[in-house]
């Protein structure tokens, strides 16, 4: 297997960070941005590709429509209305979302353009109802300073979220129309060298940057990153919809790994002298050859009516569709997992075979049939028999691609950090303009206005809550960089708790819940509120803060009520606590009796250990000891 | 907008083009205080303010430079912009049923042209096939363009060509049914004309629309097409039909019968909807299904000949819509201004305020026409229940039933150019002669 060494590949990485925004309303209607908890109605669509106004069709979209099944909309009432069902036209663009755009543009010294329009960017995976992301180019060029590198900016739009994807079957696609129409800010950055730390450092500060404007939505979801990743000057891979920070730094070092080793194939390829114009020129189908064969796999496909098996013959590709560069970087991989797009799984090639149940038998037969010699090898692909043809060209594609190297493609994150194709780049081809909606001149006398409004720098708005606060200057960069500040502030207005307090549980009482593999979305800004407010009201102890906060993020509990019950406590009186004292006391008389006052330790363990939660820790402590004087004198 | 290379500019938009010898389509550099943009000019809409430039840029975005902040503008090389249309027709399958496609306007088959920025009819039976594909599946389609217009500049003189043209195709005997594509705005109007200028029709004449526009991938258009093409040739039935949505949702075409159908929302999809009886059919998964309940009587499909085209209309009908604090000087103004009928949209079961009945009663005496629909759209007028209806009767108003009123007034325009004696025209409204009427309204939900 090859060296990886990645600072010799000229690595570049750029980012598109989409942030949400927090307004009142959804950028192109009244509806409100919340996730809706049910939805009321459904209702079902197709979507077709269409030209855009330059007379072209998208590659992406017609990808897309080549695999066209229904998609089923959920609805309800308040998060959506006409306007995402695409039963109406949209509204004017929101006066709010637009002014937050051009206030991050001023932020980040950008050239604004001097009249908006908003387009149509054609995206027909069933995420946008109409089959078009409406969108606008709001600024372009600028940077910013990320520690001591200065980054450059692109561009920055202002478009509508797509709808959320709730489920992915074999016949319906199904979405969610309430984050549909969400305002979106896209913030396209120059490209970066791909080291991990300044790669953080970047996104980091993007994203303090933005929220210092407390016009951003927060919590998961709310920050999605696309990042372009490309080496060795070759073809742009996009990778969609990583959440996390943690998670941009694995992806970047998977898809290093992946391009460098479709970079190994390539050469090792191109020391055989392929043609590509052959690749796929010999295909059979296959299907009677294979019904011959004890494959549990092979009968479970042909088991569907109108299935048939395709083989296509690769000139002299043997040994490189299972080839690996480095561990699971391979054809062969790539393969499968694309055609899982069209919902087929059987894929298998002759670098794999025989396997699966598919003897050298057959393997010889399909061979015969494409009249192949020992340096080609074959794919053979099984399903319904439209969606096999379809699934053929695409392999076709991506083999004749793999003799050049990395595929320009748009892939999806996993969590773990690996990729999976998604689909063919899109180009420029997928715009056009919304008609709908008449365009947007930017007056100098608005830009004026919105000067006021830029936010400071992250380290003046850290020292002005470690001041306003009193507290240490971790903690209030912590809760400032946590989804949590609007919550703290709101907690400290209404209660009398010490803001130090509150901001270690929700900075770091929830980090070590989430260290643990723990839900913490699970626990809403109006539960941690509550929680807070019982905590002032004196109804529940200290201590319990985190117990609720572990019960409610472990599920077991759906709300504050049913958390505080599930962990058994509630709180007692101090009539109960006094007796429950005067028992523990008399269990432990004798210790009470050889230590005096020097008893209070033990005493104050064991009423921990039967009153934790239920009572307030200061409150026992004093109970006690007023009971142990009186007991010694 | 028709001229290319102005592309709407206007003003100092069309200045700064002209003076550098630039039309829309070119590749360009434009310098600004803020430095270069580099793109394809694209046209201006007329509505727009005039002091802008918008250029394509590489990314697909289009953007607008103030004129007055241009410093510099320069061509670069750069093919122009040039629409294209590579479409195969399909190898056509001779069993098929062929039906004929008349396009009149509107948004169900046309494509955004933006380099003159108008929108053009997409009907060459290559387009027709590359953006519905299916339909190869089950008609052979003959299209011709008749007319390009938003429905709602269409006049009765339309009416008269497109019943025209129906007759033509009709007669040529090559078709088993006629889709017409229209505006939404008035389909209801011409199909209701087309439902009195052609009577004995042997087979289907359909209009269909688009209410969101087939530019669109969420576009209406296909579905709609689909189910009005596959009605038209395979139905059993003969006779005008308008076929949309029936609901939000992209599987199911309501066919309405031509004189009892109605545009009811601006803008969703289900729009049209039958007034007072069950579509005739629905299309569902682009199967035909027969509303067996419908209360409308359907002649069967025929090889007969017999077709009646009577394709005139008089526009002299005023359609008033009596409201509180009517003016009833708007009655003696339209027999002043020479209409021969009016139809009245009245409220509840057929009523207009007794201020009205001098003048309604003096336009009748001079010879005018007056006729009583309402305005609740769904129920009968009933003029015999209340002093108000029972006195309007006496005056000489004549009720309508539960004929639309739309309906009513492309009735009495038809009837106006076709019957002579004002006896024989009140016989002619109150007679029903394409479902108009509907004999028994049925209990829904």
């Amino acid at each position: 297997m090859a060296e990886f060494n990645p600072t010799e590949l000229d690595l570049k990485v750029g980012f598109e960070i989409h942030q949400q925004l927090a307004t009142r309303t959804k950028l192109f209607c009244s509806c409100d941005c919340e996730e809706a908890g049910k939805y009321d109605y459904s209702f079902v669509r197709k979507l077709r590709p269409t030209r855009s106004e330059m007379g072209a069709l998208d590659p992406a979209a017609m990808f897309e429509f080549s695999k066209m099944r229904s998609v089923e909309y959920n609805a309800s009432f308040g998060s959506s209305c006409l306007v995402e069902a695409d039963e109406e036209p949209p509204h004017d663009v929101s006066g709010e979302a637009l002014e937050t755009a051009l206030i991050f543009s001023l932020a980040l010294n950008s050239k604004i353009m001097d009249e908006i329009h908003v387009m149509r960017k054609i995206v027909i995976d069933g995420s946008n109802t109409t089959g078009f992301q409406r969108t606008m180019l709001v600024a372009t060029g600028g940077h910013f300073n990320a520690g001591a590198k200065r980054v450059g900016v692109q561009s920055i739009c202002l478009e509508e979220d797509a709808a959320k994807l709730i489920d992915d079957g074999k016949q319906t696609r199904k979405y969610g129309l309430d984050r549909l129409g969400v305002p979106l800010v896209e913030i396209a950055l120059e490209p970066v060298t791909g080291k991990p730390d300044e790669v953080m450092q970047v996104a980091l500060t993007l994203g303090r940057l933005l929220r210092a404007s407390k016009r951003v939505a927060r919590g998961l979801g709310s920050i999605r990153q696309d990042v372009n990743i490309s080496l060795l000057g070759g073809a742009v891979v996009e990778v969609k919809g990583v959440q996390q920070l943690d998670q941009l730094v694995k992806v970047i070092e998977y898809e290093t790994r992946r391009q460098h080793g479709l970079v190994l194939i390539a050469q090792k390829l191109g020391e055989r002298n392929i043609v590509a114009e052959k690749v796929g020129k010999r295909i059979a189908d296959v299907t009677e050859i294979l019904e011959a064969a004890q494959s549990q796999i092979v009968k479970k496909i042909l088991g569907v009516p109108d299935s048939i098996f395709s083989a296509i013959g690769i000139p002299g590709f043997t040994g490189m569709i299972g080839y690996e560069p480095y561990p699971d970087i391979r054809i062969g991989i790539e393969l499968g997992r694309m055609v899982k797009f069209y919902d087929l799984d059987g894929v298998f090639h002759s670098d794999e075979l025989p396997n699966y149940g598919i003897t050298e038998k057959e393997v010889t037969a399909i061979r015969k049939k494409l009249q192949l010699h020992d340096i080609d090898a074959f794919v053979i692909i099984g399903g319904p028999k439209n969606m096999v043809g379809a699934a053929a060209d695409a392999i076709i594609q991506r083999l004749k691609a793999a003799i050049v190297g990395v595929p320009a493609e748009t892939r999806a994150a996993n969590v773990d950090g690996t990729t999976v194709f998604l689909r063919p780049r899109p180009g420029a081809a997928r715009m056009y303009p919304e008609t709908d909606i008449p365009t947007i001149p930017v007056t100098e006398s608005m830009l004026k206005d919105l000067a006021d409004k830029v936010p400071k720098p992250w380290d003046e708005i850290v020292d002005s809550i470690a001041k306003k606060y009193e507290l240490n200057r971790v903690i209030a960069s912590q809760i400032f960089d946590s989804d949590y500040l609007g919550t703290f502030e709101s907690i400290i207005g209404n209660t009398g708790i010490s803001p130090t307090f509150v901001a270690s549980k929700l900075t770091e009482g929830l980090a070590s819940l989430q260290k643990q593999g723990l839900d913490v979305t699970a626990l809403t800004n109006e539960m941690i509120a509550d929680i807070f407010g019982r905590l002032d009201a004196g109804s529940i102890a200290k201590e319990s803060v985190l117990v609720i906060f572990e019960k409610l993020a472990r599920k077991e509990a759906n709300t504050v009520d049913e958390a505080i019950s599930v962990s058994g406590m509630s709180s007692i009186s101090d009539e109960e606590l006094s007796v429950i004292l005067d028992r523990i006391i008399e269990e432990n008389a004798k210790a009470v009796k050889d230590k005096g006052m020097g008893a209070l330790s033990t005493l104050m363990g064991r009423a921990m250990s039967i009153l934790r939660g239920k009572a307030d820790g200061q409150k026992i402590n004093q109970f006690l000891k007023d009971k142990l004087e009186k007991l010694v004198k | 907008m028709t001229d290319g290379g102005s592309g709407g500019y206007r003003g100092a938009g069309l200045d700064l083009l002209s003076s550098h010898h630039l039309s829309v389509g070119d590749t360009v550099s434009v310098t600004t205080s803020d430095g270069e943009l580099a793109g394809v000019i694209m046209p201006r809409y007329e509505s727009a303010s005039d002091n802008y430039l918008v250029i394509k840029l590489k990314s697909g975005y289009n953007t607008g430079i103030k004129t007055d902040r241009v410093k510099s503008i320069s061509k670069l090389p750069g093919e122009k912009i040039k629409t294209s249309s590579t479409a195969k027709v399909p190898d056509e399958d001779k069993s098929l049923p062929r039906v004929a496609l008349i396009s009149t306007g509107g948004t169900i088959a046309s494509k955004i042209d933006y380099r003159t920025g108008g929108v053009h009819a997409a009907l060459s039976a290559a387009e027709l096939y590359s953006s519905v594909p299916e339909l190869a599946n089950y008609a052979r389609v003959d299209p011709e363009v008749l007319l390009s217009e938003y429905s709602e500049n269409l006049k009765p003189e339309h009416w008269t060509l497109i019943a025209k043209k129906v007759a033509e195709k009709i007669e040529s005997g090559d078709y088993n049914g006629i889709v017409v594509s229209h505006g939404t705005d008035t389909m209801h109007y011409t199909s209701a004309a087309l439902s009195f200028a052609l009577q004995n029709i042997p087979i289907p004449v359909v209009l269909v629309g688009a209410q969101r526009s087939s530019d669109r991938p969420s576009s209406d258009a296909a579905v709609n097409l689909l189910g009005a093409t596959i009605f038209a040739a395979r139905a059993n039935v003969s006779g005008v039909f308008v076929a949309m949505h029936a609901g939000t949702s992209d599987d199911v075409v309501a066919v309405h019968v031509g004189t009892r159908v109605r545009k009811n929302h601006t803008s969703r999809r289900d729009a049209f909807e039958s007034i007072d009886v069950t579509p005739a059919a629905l299309v569902r998964n682009n199967e035909i299904e027969m509303q067996k309940e419908s209360q409308t009587k359907l002649t069967a499909r025929t090889n007969a000949k017999g077709m009646k085209l009577q394709p005139d209309f008089d526009s002299r009908v005023m359609l008033i819509k009596y409201y509180p604090g009517f003016d009833p000087g708007i009655i003696e103004n339209a027999a002043k201004s020479g209409y021969k009928v009016i139809i009245f949209e009245g409220t509840g079961l057929g009523h207009v305020n007794k201020e009205c009945f001098p003048a309604i009663q003096r336009a009748v005496e001079t010879g005018v026409m007056v006729f009583m629909t309402s305005q609740c759209i769904w129920g009968r007028v009933s003029m015999k229940v209340y002093d108000t209806g029972r006195d309007l009767l006496s005056i000489g108003v004549v009720p309508l039933s539960d004929m639309i009123s739309e309906t009513a007034t492309v009735k009495a325009m038809w009837a106006l150019a076709n019957v002579q004696s004002s006896k024989d025209f009140k016989d002619t409204m109150l007679e029903n002669i394409s479902n108009e009427i509907s004999e028994s309204i049925p209990v829904s939900d």
